[in-house]
């Protein structure tokens, strides 16, 4: 497995991911630089890290949408290639179109730093056959803009392709309104694309996976990456 | 020749900033004000001295970044 994982200006989390990576699938991913403008041959799976790349100037992620490494990243996932956008890396996916909706300021204005539980709603993407269908995982957001939204066709469409693969939820697992911790249209934490080759999520699955640190739920989510990108090699 | 360029949030789109600013309106006591939506305005020098290409161009800049036309409209005025 041969992991990239794209630095902007601004990003944090990318030794997160990297140590992620490194720690569940056994890789050793590269760190691409945003204003290269070609992925590492045999690249599968892309990166876009959390942070505030470019200070989240204009919007979240708007600049970084439009550096010259994304139109590597686009001719990768046109291709099938996986591309996995985390918390900066949602918002980048969303302003570059590789995703529809957009990410506005959390409902209730404030930064939220804590765990929160999310629900898997399906288990047959490449990034979530690590998990069951149903199960709850409990993963860190911290992020102030990450209030999903889109129009109601959008909308329906997530919801009749079964494209929402996270919701913020209760420990039961019942969509609880206190427990969307941003006020996400339909509770929506994590979408796919069409292809389900693309996913972006708000949370930090990359902070939950050593035991030293309390809990490792999102370990579920590479393995799967690593399992799907065995089971097709 | 200067330009304008506004951003607005779609109608129906939520606007937590402008809830809030409303918010802090009322708090300072001034009142009659139904309802706040907040925005963006870009003043731009464009280096053209035609009028309708000056705006063909900032209507591109709006939709490749200025705005993100998911959630936002916009309005381009070109001032002279």
């Amino acid at each position: 497995m041969r992991a990239s994982i794209i630095v902007f200006p601004g990003s944090n989390r990318e030794r997160d991911a990297a140590r992620a990576l490194r720690l569940v699938c056994g890789c050793e991913p590269h760190m691409v630089w945003h204003a290269d403008t070609s992925l590492p041959p045999g690249t599968d799976l892309v990166v876009l890290p959390g942070g505030f790349s470019y200070g989240d100037y204009l919007r979240c992620g708007a600049i970084a949408a439009r550096a010259p490494i994304m139109d590597a990243v686009r001719a990768h996932a046109a291709a099938g290639g996986l591309v996995l956008g985390i918390c900066n890396g949602f918002q980048i996916l969303c302003e570059a179109g590789l995703l529809p909706g957009a990410l506005m300021r959390n409902a209730q204005l404030r930064f939220t730093c804590k765990d929160v539980y999310l629900r898997v709603e399906r288990s047959d993407t490449p990034f979530t056959r690590g998990y069951n269908a149903g199960q709850v995982i409990r993963i860190p957001v911290a992020h102030g803009e990450g209030n999903y939204v889109a129009d109601g066709e959008t909308l329906a469409r997530l919801e009749g392709d079964g494209r929402i693969v996270f919701r913020y939820c209760a420990p039961d697992g019942s969509l609880d309104p206190k427990a969307n911790v941003n006020g996400s249209l339909a509770a929506i934490a994590g979408i796919v694309n069409e292809r389900r080759n693309v996913l972006g999520l708000m949370p930090h699955p990359e902070n939950h996976v050593e035991a030293a640190l309390g809990c490792t739920d999102g370990r579920g989510l590479f393995a799967g990456i690593a399992e799907h990108l065995a089971a097709a090699a | 020749m200067k330009a304008r360029v506004t951003v607005t949030l779609k109608a129906g789109i939520l606007d937590p900033q402008g809830k809030a600013i409303e918010g802090a309106l009322r708090s300072l006591g001034i009142t009659g004000i139904a309802s706040v939506r907040q925005g963006k305005v870009f003043d731009i020098e464009v280096e053209e001295s035609d009028r309708a290409a000056a705006e063909a161009r900032l209507k591109e800049a709006a939709d490749k970044l200025l705005a993100n036309t998911v959630i936002e409209n916009y309005r381009v005025e070109v001032l002279g």
